[in-house]
């Protein structure tokens, strides 16, 4: 079902409707009411070595070395991730396992810097005359600067441009419609710094090839929309949309379909619609690595709760400890319960606020007592249907949970459980307080494994089979090798006995 | 009443006939249904089950020879699947197989090692890189943990062990329980 | 200032309402105009035998509760036991033998709710299970209905009420021959069997303005508290209007070609029910379809098999037995209404 929308621009966009999601309450004006600021640089820094989707980066550097702001602290190939680089000048005090702010709590290789407060910048690298430059130029300084996507996956950008390129995108969509509660960083960005963010789409255009641009912000981002509108001026190949805000319009696919009608094919990617999709905290890191020679030190973060006395947003070091960025916005109030790294609809908790911030952490939610689930018990499944009524993916959860829980993984897989994309209606919605999400969560890692192992499985039987044709072989050469050899000898004494010869030659 | 022993008789011939011609014409050629239950078994060709190898263990499936329950590389995953596959009840898993271990590599002790080649001949997927009286080492990626070459080392020098996991192997764990190779 | 030991969940993070306890709640709320009109016409009856069914249903799932380890504070709390009670004494007369109520609702908690799995597994909608079985077992008793206050000769108090119900004694010079009167459906179907035509059935004083004389208010009090779950979004509109919808779409033809022969869709519509069993019967969703396209095919199955007991089967209303086998369809309706997923 199509709505006309006008987009404030001539000839404004007809959106699509959105399958299901909910209408959450915003909570983002209070952490949009403060400008943004930059904290104070922090004791420590903690760098982790792997803060993308991919292989983790080597570290280049050890301990005791002097580092200068923007420097490269580790890197892999392009193909396996991104470098990583020195948030600030200061020595290298160790590199060590720390937990580095993940789902499962889990420590990794980090760079432990301890800053020496002149915040001393290395020589910047931008791409000179980037507009006419090859795109395989642009892609290679992104890999450099450890450009990753900002809207919470952390894929490398080089490596989506990339297949963007190749697969041929027709379409850069920059994606500002933060839809969960809370987040309002992006918004922020948008507000404060809007030009950053068009230099990067036009750098990503270039990188990519794509011939417009959608920009899609939320409708409730007033003063977001003029600001973008002053940034874009003239252009006519950028085009600004706004989009309702209902949860999880902001999801890639999501997106998509709202925008433009198609639905990425379930085993597929937007590139193979000709879309590439970036968040626009990604597309000013872009414009950053690009343009100014500047890799990726620091993000915009939302700190925000009402565990914390002052929310707003903090342009903040990757590295700083969260209990840092916390103490900047005026420290804990008495009742702050939880730390949720993201929203509150698919963050993860942190144990400890000595955690610290990465390249994925848009927001840091300090939630109160009051402001979370109280543990309620579970009940039955009463198949109200509420859950497949909210599903942005069109899938039947109660089926699913059911599926999941008994270990039917051929059916589930069936009822395309990898299409969900974890956002938690369903959970929201349940009166069974059966935790969906959770179940979900737990079903597509199960999925994942076991796919990998029969990749794995394949792999050995080729190997084995390999092996074994090799071996065969090896013995039908042998045999063959015995039967020349076998017939030569009877030939040779065959001929021997025609022709008489001295005795002398037998000998020989 | 003849006329109806009769009627009866005609149609019974009648309908006998064309089930015959049916049975024929429409035949299903068998499914291939050794591949199906080979694809689902780990390939960690070890010889546990009795059969030596996946593939025979899969025939004699197959023929009704072995039961579903001997491969302990598959584990409850495994039986679960081979019951589903076909048709049948999932049982536990026999324990004279041995019982259902968390996944091993080979790594061999550099030290100790005299370059005999025989461990190289024993592996069945060519994990083992090496040459006569030169250094014999084990390809992580390559290794399925069957522990065959264990026995044919002359000097002992091979060990198993669960291979490091730092990386991305972790995956969050069921609701209400705590998380594999996490800390929470 | 450090914090050390936050404690860890799972997301979401943010609270929700709903519960099971609530959703129920709000079914017996929208039953209430119902039971009030009920009282008005036909007498305190009602409201001892929703006493008397809530009572056993509660005792036996406290029973197989405690049977099947299960805790009982938490799913007796729930409201479902009370729902299926409720629903079930509204469809019996309101004299009925106390017992009977004990028989349906040890037939439906028992055996069609927890043998079944309890809450969330039934297949059959324990209610209807419940009232089927006594009406079978026990025709007699269960169709006794009163005549409505205005045609009833002598109406019962409260006391006379409950010495019938648990004693089955009526007050002295009070025969059940007094009270008692054929339902509207039931003049209906032994009107059109005997040949007469619809007019002269119609002038049985039991037909009221668009219905049965009292039933026809008690079946609008429905309508409204089935509306009023619509508001809400308890329950969602495919089973009601597909249900109503065939009935009315079906017999409107007929009735406008021969109103004599035929009766009006107002008629069906509000009688018997229809009404009841659109809104808050079919609706139940356990044991309904899932996908809210195979609810439009439920309903549909509901309402024309109710059609189809009605005129040619030997009960005059069919919308138990219509739920009952739209039940046993619903897993396959299910198979072939599953939504398409998103890429797919």
């Amino acid at each position: 079902m199509s709505v006309p929308h006008d987009a404030g621009a001539p000839g404004g966009r007809l959106l699509h409707r959105l399958r299901g999601g909910l209408r959450l309450r915003h909570h983002k004006q209070v952490s949009c009411a403060r400008p943004v600021e930059r904290p104070a640089l922090p004791d420590v820094l903690i760098v982790p070595l792997q803060q993308h989707l991919g292989l983790p980066a080597q570290a280049l550097v050890q301990a005791g070395d002097r580092v200068l702001k923007g420097q490269r602290l580790g890197e892999v190939d392009c193909s396996g991730g991104v470098s990583v680089h020195a948030p600030t000048s200061g020595t290298v005090r160790a590199i060590e396992h720390r937990p580095m702010s993940h789902p499962s709590g889990r420590s990794g290789p980090c760079v432990v810097i301890e800053p020496d407060g002149q915040d001393r910048w290395c020589e910047p690298s931008p791409v000179t005359d980037w507009q006419t430059r090859q795109p395989r130029d642009l892609l290679d300084a992104l890999c450099a600067a450890g450009v990753v996507g900002l809207g919470g996956a952390v894929f490398p950008t080089h490596q989506k441009a990339s297949l963007g390129r190749v697969r041929g995108t027709r379409t850069l969509l920059l994606n500002g419609a933060e839809c969960e509660p809370y987040i309002s960083c992006d918004e922020m960005l948008m507000r404060e710094e809007p030009h950053r963010v068009i230099e990067g789409a036009r750098v990503l255009q270039r990188a990519c090839g794509a011939e417009h641009v959608i920009l899609a912000i939320e409708d409730q981002m007033g003063a977001v929309f003029d600001a973008l509108q002053q940034a874009v001026g003239e252009a006519t190949d950028i085009e600004l949309v706004k989009v309702p805000a209902i949860y999880p319009e902001g999801g890639e696919r999501q997106l998509i379909q709202v925008l433009t009608g198609q639905e990425v094919p379930a085993d597929g990617l937007p590139a193979d619609l000709g879309i590439l999709v970036q968040n626009v905290g990604t597309a000013a890191a872009v414009a950053d690595a690009v343009i100014r020679g500047r890799p990726l030190i620091e993000r915009y973060v939302t700190v925000t709760g009402h565990g914390v006395v002052e929310p707003r947003n903090l342009l903040a070091l990757i590295g700083t400890p969260v209990s840092h960025l916390v103490h900047h916005c005026g420290g804990y109030r008495g009742d702050a319960d939880r730390l949720v790294v993201g929203g509150p609809m698919m963050g993860f908790t942190l144990r400890s606020d000595s955690e610290p911030v990465v390249k994925a952490s848009n927001c840091l939610l300090v939630l109160s007592a009051d402001d979370l689930r109280a543990p309620q018990p579970e009940m039955p499944c009463i198949r109200c249907g509420e859950c497949a009524r909210v599903c942005p993916a069109g899938l039947l959860p109660q089926q699913l949970q059911w599926q999941v829980r008994t270990g039917q993984w051929e059916a589930a897989a069936d009822h395309h459980l990898r299409a969900c994309i974890e956002c938690g209606c369903c959970d929201f919605v349940c009166p069974s307080h059966i935790p969906l999400a959770a179940w979900f969560r737990h079903g597509k890692g199960q999925l994942k494994a076991q796919a990998r192992e029969r990749a794995a499985a394949d792999h050995a039987r080729e190997r084995f089979d390999a092996r074994a044709a090799r071996v065969e072989r090896q013995k039908q050469e042998k045999r063959e090798r015995l039967a020349a050899k076998k017939k030569a000898l009877r030939e040779r004494s065959a001929a021997k006995k025609k022709t008489p010869v001295s005795t002398e030659e037998v000998r020989r | 009443m003849l006329i109806a022993v009769v009627t009866l008789l005609v149609l019974g011939l009648l309908i006998g006939l064309g089930l015959g011609w049916a049975a024929v014409r429409f035949r299903v050629e068998s499914d291939p249904v050794i591949d199906q239950i080979d694809a689902v078994l780990p390939q960690t060709q070890c010889g546990q089950c009795g059969y030596p190898g996946c593939r025979p263990y899969a025939e004699a499936i197959a023929s009704d020879e072995a039961d579903i329950n001997q491969c302990p590389p598959g584990g409850e995953a495994g039986i679960r699947a081979l019951a589903d596959l076909l048709g049948r009840e999932p049982k536990p898993l026999n324990p004279e197989n041995g019982e259902e271990q968390p996944a091993t590599v080979a790594v061999i002790d550099e030290q100790a090692c005299i370059g005999c080649t025989l461990c190289i001949q024993a592996c069945p997927v060519d994990a083992i890189v090496g040459a006569a009286k030169l250094m014999h080492t084990v390809i992580e990626q390559e290794c399925t943990g069957c522990d065959l070459c264990l026995p044919p080392c002359p000097v002992d020098c091979i060990a198993m062990v669960i291979p490091d996991q730092d990386g991305t192997v972790w995956a969050w764990p069921e609701p209400g329980r705590p998380a594999a190779g996490g800390v929470q | 200032m450090k914090r050390q030991a936050f404690k860890t969940s799972q997301a979401p993070h943010i609270p929700s309402t709903a519960t099971v306890g609530q959703v129920m709640r709000q079914v017996l709320y929208a039953l209430i105009p119902g039971i009030l009109l009920q009282i008005v016409f036909f007498g305190p009856g009602v409201l001892v035998q929703i006493a008397l069914a809530t009572g056993f249903a509660l005792g036996f799932e406290a029973l197989m509760l405690r049977m099947r380890e299960r805790s009982i504070a938490r799913f007796l709390g729930d409201g479902s036991a009370v729902v299926t009670a409720v629903l079930f004494a509204l469809c019996i007369p309101p004299l009925a033998p106390w017992w009977i109520s004990a028989v349906a609702m040890l037939m439906a908690i028992v055996v069609a709710k927890h043998l079944y799995g309890g809450l969330g597994q039934n297949v059959f909608n324990p209610a209807m299970i419940g009232y089927v079985v006594v009406l079978i077992s026990f025709p007699k008793y269960l169709t006794r209905w009163q005549a409505p206050a205005d045609l009833s000769t002598h109406s019962l108090s409260l006391n006379e009420t409950l010495a019938a119900i648990l004693h089955g004694a009526l007050p002295v010079g009070v025969s059940w021959d007094s009270i008692t009167q054929a339902t509207p459906l039931d003049t209906l179907k032994t009107g059109m069997h005997a040949g007469e035509s619809l007019p002269e059935i119609m002038l049985s004083p039991v037909f009221g303005q668009f219905g049965g004389m009292g039933w026809e208010w008690v079946a609008a009090a429905y309508l409204a508290g089935g509306l009023y779950l619509l508001a809400r979004r308890i329950i969602t509109w495919q089973v009601p209007v597909s249900a109503l919808g065939v009935v009315a779409a079906v017999t409107l033809p007929f009735w406008l070609l021969d109103p004599v022969t035929h009766v009006s869709p107002a008629q069906h519509l509000f009688s018997g029910a229809l009404m009841l069993g659109a809104f808050f019967i079919a609706t139940d969703p356990v044991s309904g379809c899932t996908s809210n396209l195979g609810r439009l095919w439920f309903g549909l199955g509901v309402g024309l098999i109710t059609l189809v007991i009605r005129q040619w089967g030997g009960y005059p209303d069919g919308v138990a037995f219509a739920v009952l086998l739209m039940n046993m369809a619903a897993p396959l309706i299910d198979r072939y209404t599953r939504p398409r997923a998103y890429g797919t």
